[in-house]
């Protein structure tokens, strides 16, 4: 019986990177403890990380925790998405489209959403960065990009 | 007179036009972000630093300081009139401040943490001045067996001062150093874990991970109980404090000072571990202890000296053994390596102008904030009641932009976002992300520091434990580390950071 979700998941993450490291590292030299390769030091994180994460999922067996509480699904895709979005289309679409998208797909994201408010704020904030940091600092980032024609 | 000397070198430099522009607009920003809840140091630093690169080194690294010391001020302010930290260092000030503010005491409250403020951040600045030199020669003695050790101590004392369980921090700890050794090695030029992709060849920026764990993460999980904030400003009436609140809190403003200068130095903890203990300390030692979560006025005082003590002392790892400290002062180092500056004990004596540049602005900062602050507070007041929903869509936007136009790549834009994901669902596990982004600045330099270590014993790992200076540190991460499992001190430490939490 799991008597503390987080330790058990946690415990779980941290097996699931560290046999990775370790397993990845394998195609890379081990070298010696007196030159050692790109493999000795990351094999030997890799070992301790799944030695700890061991300990967390014993642990989860035997001590109770406090429960993971429930996750803002909403909160978490639509700011991931939004940024992720963002990083796609910023470059094809430029600044005038892109920002506007961001701050609208995260802004739903809140409870309180309103569309007005929320309208007026994306426009003077993308006239802002505009004027900020493609004018003033000179960040290459296109206003209108190739696939709007621009 | 060395120290007047070098103090006058400071003076000179911090005291250009520019530079108290640059140190005004950093404590401006840093009392701006101090106010507004669900915006740190860390992210806002982060979010700024494409921003200095077009600055000289001395006004950028002036102004990004103002930002952290300014943010530890900014938080009291609200803390005291709307019982709403803006700064998690901030969040014990609430306990007394806020009810001192409903008796309608908000002036002297306010007034206690600006004068304690004041004063610590005075102290802090010439315990920078007195012992970062002497710091900075001994560590040019250093050999890399001493560096792996201070690092080791260094990552030692942000475990113990993280929130949480030892195991996870520990957890944290190491996949830091892990993540911190995607690209390629330095010595072999091997591409380690870039599966690649080619722009993971020079590693993930750290930067991109501050601003990913510490803003998107930190929205998420505000995006999860948008409860209705009602606002109840206290009325300020008198600012100046009375003879009896004179008498009470000068007492409580020396040990806070002393209590954050002391854990400031600590890796790991900046400026919050320091106010608890301030706060928990003085409710032990105060003769006015029954007063205390009523409106005791040493409640107010000591940890807000305390928390601005600590902001200042933290940057003496940095600025004298290039080694940060916290999430904070590795943005600072981050932004010294860009400017061409690498930050270690050689930074004092190559750059004067520099170091006490940096040093003396920090004092004229804190001057400035109190100058201008008090005035202020109505403007700040009203700031803190920009509501959340359209406060983070702005944040996203800066960081967007912000993580593009460091490599001017889409691809880090992505790594944001990843590691917003993951610092949520760590931060839901119980895992803090502080330490992890320590350690991933450190682990490079440790590998570096390891291989030259045994590189030059032999291959023989006793070389940490042979030589003095190493030993010693090795011995402090391991009491640092076992003092934890100390059933007193362990209690100690769930409470200072119940308190915050309670």
């Amino acid at each position: 019986m799991v008597r503390s979700a987080k330790d058990f998941w946690a415990g779980s993450i941290y097996i699931v990177f560290g046999s990775s490291a370790i397993l990845i590292a394998r195609d890379y030299a081990m070298g010696t403890a007196v030159k050692m390769g790109p493999a000795y030091f990351p094999t030997i994180l890799g070992g301790v990380l799944v030695l700890i994460g061991a300990l967390s999922i014993l642990r989860s067996f035997i001590l109770h925790g406090t429960p993971i509480g429930a996750f803002s699904i909403k909160g978490l895709l639509l700011v991931s998405a939004s940024i992720f979005v963002f990083g796609f289309l910023v470059r094809r679409v430029g600044l005038a489209v892109a920002l506007p998208l961001l701050i609208l797909t995260s802004a739903y994201a809140s409870l309180k959403f309103r569309w007005g408010p929320t309208l007026v704020m994306a426009a003077a904030l993308t006239i802002f960065c505009v004027l900020v940091f493609v004018k003033g600092l000179g960040i290459p980032l296109p206003v209108i990009g190739p696939w709007l024609g621009g | 007179m060395d120290l007047l000397n070098n103090l006058l070198l400071g003076l000179q430099t911090s005291a250009s036009l520019a530079n108290l522009f640059y140190c005004f607009v950093g404590v401006f920003l840093g009392t701006a972000i101090g106010v507004l809840p669900g915006l740190g140091p860390t992210a806002t630093i982060a979010m700024l630093l494409p921003v200095t690169f077009v600055l000289p080194p001395v006004p950028a690294l002036i102004m990004l300081a103002g930002i952290y010391y300014g943010s530890q001020y900014g938080g009291s302010t609200t803390s005291i009139l709307v019982n709403l930290p803006g700064e998690a260092a901030s969040v014990v000030t609430t306990l007394d401040g806020y009810q001192m503010a409903k008796q309608g005491r908000a002036g002297a409250a306010l007034a206690a943490a600006a004068i304690g403020s004041f004063f610590a951040g005075t102290v802090a600045t010439f315990l920078i001045a007195g012992f970062g030199p002497p710091l900075a020669g001994m560590a040019l003695k250093f050999g890399p067996a001493e560096y792996f050790s201070l690092m080791v101590m260094g990552l030692a004392a942000s475990i113990v001062l993280a929130q949480g369980s030892l195991l996870h921090a520990i957890g944290m700890v190491v996949l830091g150093l892990l993540l911190g050794l995607i690209g390629s090695d330095v010595t072999s030029g091997t591409q380690r874990y870039t599966f690649g992709i080619f722009e993971l060849a020079d590693g993930i920026g750290f930067v991109t991970v501050a601003m990913g764990m510490f803003g998107l993460g930190e929205i998420i999980r505000n995006l999860e109980n948008e409860e209705e904030r009602a606002l109840m400003i206290a009325k300020i009436t008198s600012l100046w404090p009375t003879k009896e609140d004179w008498r009470r809190m000068i007492p409580s403003i020396l040990r806070g000072t002393f209590i954050g200068s002391l854990l400031g130095i600590l890796p790991g903890s900046g400026s919050i571990l320091g106010s608890f203990a301030a706060y928990s300390i003085e409710k032990k030692v105060s003769k006015n202890r029954a007063q205390f979560g009523k409106g005791a006025i040493e409640g107010v005082a000591a940890p807000e000296s305390a928390n601005n003590a600590g902001a200042q002392t933290s940057f003496i790892p940095m600025l004298t053994l290039g080694i940060p400290s916290n999430p904070v002062s590795a943005l600072m180092v981050g932004a010294m390596i860009i400017h061409g500056i690498q930050p270690g004990p050689s930074v004092i004596t190559e750059q004067p102008a520099l170091f006490w540049g940096i040093v003396v602005s920090m004092w004229i900062g804190n001057l400035m904030l109190i100058i201008l602050n008090l005035p202020l507070i109505g403007m700040w007041v009203r700031v803190v009641m920009i509501p959340y929903q359209y406060l983070y869509p702005g944040i996203l936007v800066f960081c967007g932009i912000g993580v593009f136009s460091l490599k001017n790549a889409e691809f880090d834009i992505y790594l944001m976002g990843l590691f917003g994901a993951l610092g949520y669902l760590f931060s839901k596990l119980g895992c803090e992300p502080a330490p992890m982004l320590l350690a991933f600045i450190l682990g490079p330099l440790m590998e570096e520091y390891l291989r030259r270590a045994m590189l030059l014993s032999r291959g023989n790992p006793w070389v940490f434990v042979q030589r003095p200076i190493s030993a010693t540190l090795l011995v402090l991460a391991i009491v640092a580390l076992c003092s934890v499992l100390i059933p007193s001190f362990s209690k100690t430490r769930e409470e200072a950071f119940a308190e915050g939490s309670g």
